[in-house]
């Protein structure tokens, strides 16, 4: 039962062959076991959960069950979600309780779906190994010495190692699909504005995406019907017509035009990382697709433009953590601007502070033309390398990451290394274009290798079309790691 | 330009962050190896080009809504309050700012 994907549990729940209360049991039994080992839950409260599986359990007896009723799942814990502790993986807010849920909480639980709990992150989502969490690393399931990915790593740990069979995760540089690629799961990054950021704390606004973490392409479509759609509370949320992201999943891939960077194929990609990722998009063309070879020449400044417009806008966004209004306060002051120096000192770690003095010396005065209205400008040339290249193709494949899942501790103190692994990542949340990663494969350390499927605006249902069909013909998404034997 | 020792200082001040002096020189090293990453950008010819200020402007069907001028938050202070980390009668408590 454990390995089973969402759609099959939900098949499961609605012949009656195992309840809510039964599975969010399970659930809760393996946390408690490996939580330990994985550090992928920052919060869990297995009450709470239970008493929601059993409202599921009622909602089905009296005949209202939807499509994810009796689902458990998690939530990285940047969601605001009301009675329960969201920390953003900083010590900032430790202790904070939010008095309201974040709109994706709100869709879910209206589906249904039980809450198992709140998975570690970096903080703030600044991190790309969930290193900079203050609850200390999550651990990858493949191997325990290696990071799990980031900043979205507890929420991938915990799909990867069966502990719940979906999670949700954030998206601004690769949040979502590098941890996933890392971890041996699926992630999803929707188009900008498909999925509402209301409650969902904010870290680049014009960046951020909320989306969903599964084992294969299949349950993506399911929780994606549950999370997207407008909500008037976030001013970039779009309002268009309701979608069915499963309606895709049985299309043809013969006429399939994959369009294949140069960029992504050069220097500095490990050579497993590569053959696993030619040999993934080899079984595309034979069963029908066309690969078409084309350039994104400014893709190579993806990693500087966004290294000046996310500590932008965080920079700002964080300037809300002052110590009045919630989370932490430091104890000794002297005064008000004392207070808040000392507040956020102690309250943020040094990956943040970092970026927050970036993102204020590129703002600052005689510096905004030349960093931050520079970096916008380049940010089109890298959105029109895009809607170029959709002119020729109709997704693009490549590896979601340069290499699998790093060490613990590896560049630790090297933080440009560190960034310019998301070489592959960081451009699709720049042209705010949808994008997917997928397992395709191991190196020899037994590692996960992620596949990353990018579309055009709205091209979801047909990335994860072409995901699924590749997902029947292999089973890279059923293996279990090795540290968490079922 | 590598950033000084002061700069850090006006930076962190800006910022409302306490940096340390002995913290300060491992900050400014980290910190100049990061704006020479981002130079890489600033070379770029840009001339005519739109600056992009949020990746919804370029979706098809995007564009910012207004909403109607109306009251829809309802009188939720004491909710809002309880997780704060210091109030007095429904006031935010502060050091005193006015002598």
């Amino acid at each position: 039962m454990l390995n089973s994907t969402l759609s099959e549990l939900a098949g499961a729940l609605a012949r009656g062959s195992i309840s809510s209360v039964e599975l969010t049991r399970l659930c809760l039994e393996r946390i408690a076991r490996l939580n330990g080992v994985l550090n992928a839950f920052i919060t869990v409260d297995a009450e709470r959960s239970l008493r929601e599986a059993r409202a599921a359990d009622e909602r089905r007896a009296a005949g209202r069950a939807g499509p994810l009723t009796g689902i458990p799942l998690a939530h990285k814990d940047i969601y605001c979600t009301r009675g329960m502790l969201t920390t953003c993986g900083s010590r900032m807010l430790a202790n904070f309780v939010s008095p309201y849920d974040a709109h994706v909480v709100e869709r879910f639980a209206a589906a249904g779906t039980v809450l198992l709990g709140k998975t570690n992150m970096d903080e703030f989502a600044m991190g790309s190994s969930n290193e900079t969490s203050y609850f200390g690393p999550a651990k990858n399931p493949w191997d325990t010495a290696h990071v799990p990915g980031g900043s979205s790593g507890g929420s991938a740990a915990a799909v990867a190692a069966r502990l719940a069979p979906a999670a949700t995760g954030t998206d601004t540089g690769g949040s979502i699909r590098q941890p996933a690629a890392f971890t041996g799961v699926c992630g999803l990054k929707p188009t900008y504005g498909v999925v509402s950021r209301y409650g969902m704390i904010a870290f680049a606004s014009s960046l951020d995406q909320g989306g969903p973490m599964a084992r294969c392409a299949e349950d993506l479509a399911l929780l994606m019907n549950a999370m997207a759609g407008h909500d008037a509370r976030d001013s970039t949320s779009l309002e268009r017509a309701t979608e069915d992201y499963s309606r895709e999943l049985s299309a043809p891939l013969a006429g399939l035009r994959i369009g294949l960077p140069r960029e992504y194929f050069g220097a500095g990609i490990a050579p497993e990382v590569l053959a696993r990722v030619r040999e993934a998009i080899a079984w595309f063309e034979a069963h029908g697709a066309r690969l078409v070879e084309l350039d994104l020449p400014n893709s190579r400044l993806a990693v500087p433009v966004y290294y000046v417009i996310a500590p932008a806008e965080a920079s700002s966004n964080l300037s809300r953590f002052d110590g009045v209004r919630y989370g932490h306060r430091a104890r000794g002051y002297a005064d008000l601007a004392d207070m808040y120096c000392r507040t956020r000192a102690e309250g943020f770690g040094a990956e943040v502070k970092r970026r927050i003095l970036i993102g204020t010396y590129v703002l600052s005065h005689g510096y905004y033309d030349a960093y931050y209205l520079q970096a916008q400008k380049v940010r089109r040339l890298i959105a029109r390398d895009f809607a170029e290249a959709f002119e020729r193709c109709d997704l693009i494949m490549g590896p979601t990451a340069p290499s699998t899942a790093f060490a613990l501790g590896a560049n630790r103190d090297d933080p440009v290394q560190r960034y310019l692994n998301d070489i592959f990542t960081i451009p699709a949340p720049l042209a705010g274009l949808p994008a997917l990663s997928i397992p395709c494969g191991f190196d020899a350390a037994g590692l996960p290798v992620g596949l990353q499927l990018t579309g055009k605006h709205f091209a979801e249902a047909r990335l994860l079309g072409a995901a699924h069909r590749y997902q029947q013909a292999t089973d890279w998404h059923r293996r279990v790691p090795a540290a968490t034997p079922l | 330009m590598p950033l000084s020792p002061d700069e850090i200082q006006r930076l962190a001040r800006l910022a409302r962050l306490a940096v340390s002096p002995e913290e300060g020189e491992a900050v400014r090293a980290q910190l100049n190896r990061v704006l020479n990453l981002i130079d890489e950008m600033r070379a770029v010819d840009t001339a005519g080009v739109e600056p992009m200020s949020h990746a919804v402007a370029t979706a098809p069907g995007a564009g910012q809504r207004l909403r109607a001028d109306a009251v829809t938050e309802t009188d939720r202070h004491a909710e809002y309050q309880a997780v704060a980390p210091a109030v007095e009668r429904g006031l935010y408590l502060v050091p005193k700012v006015i002598e």
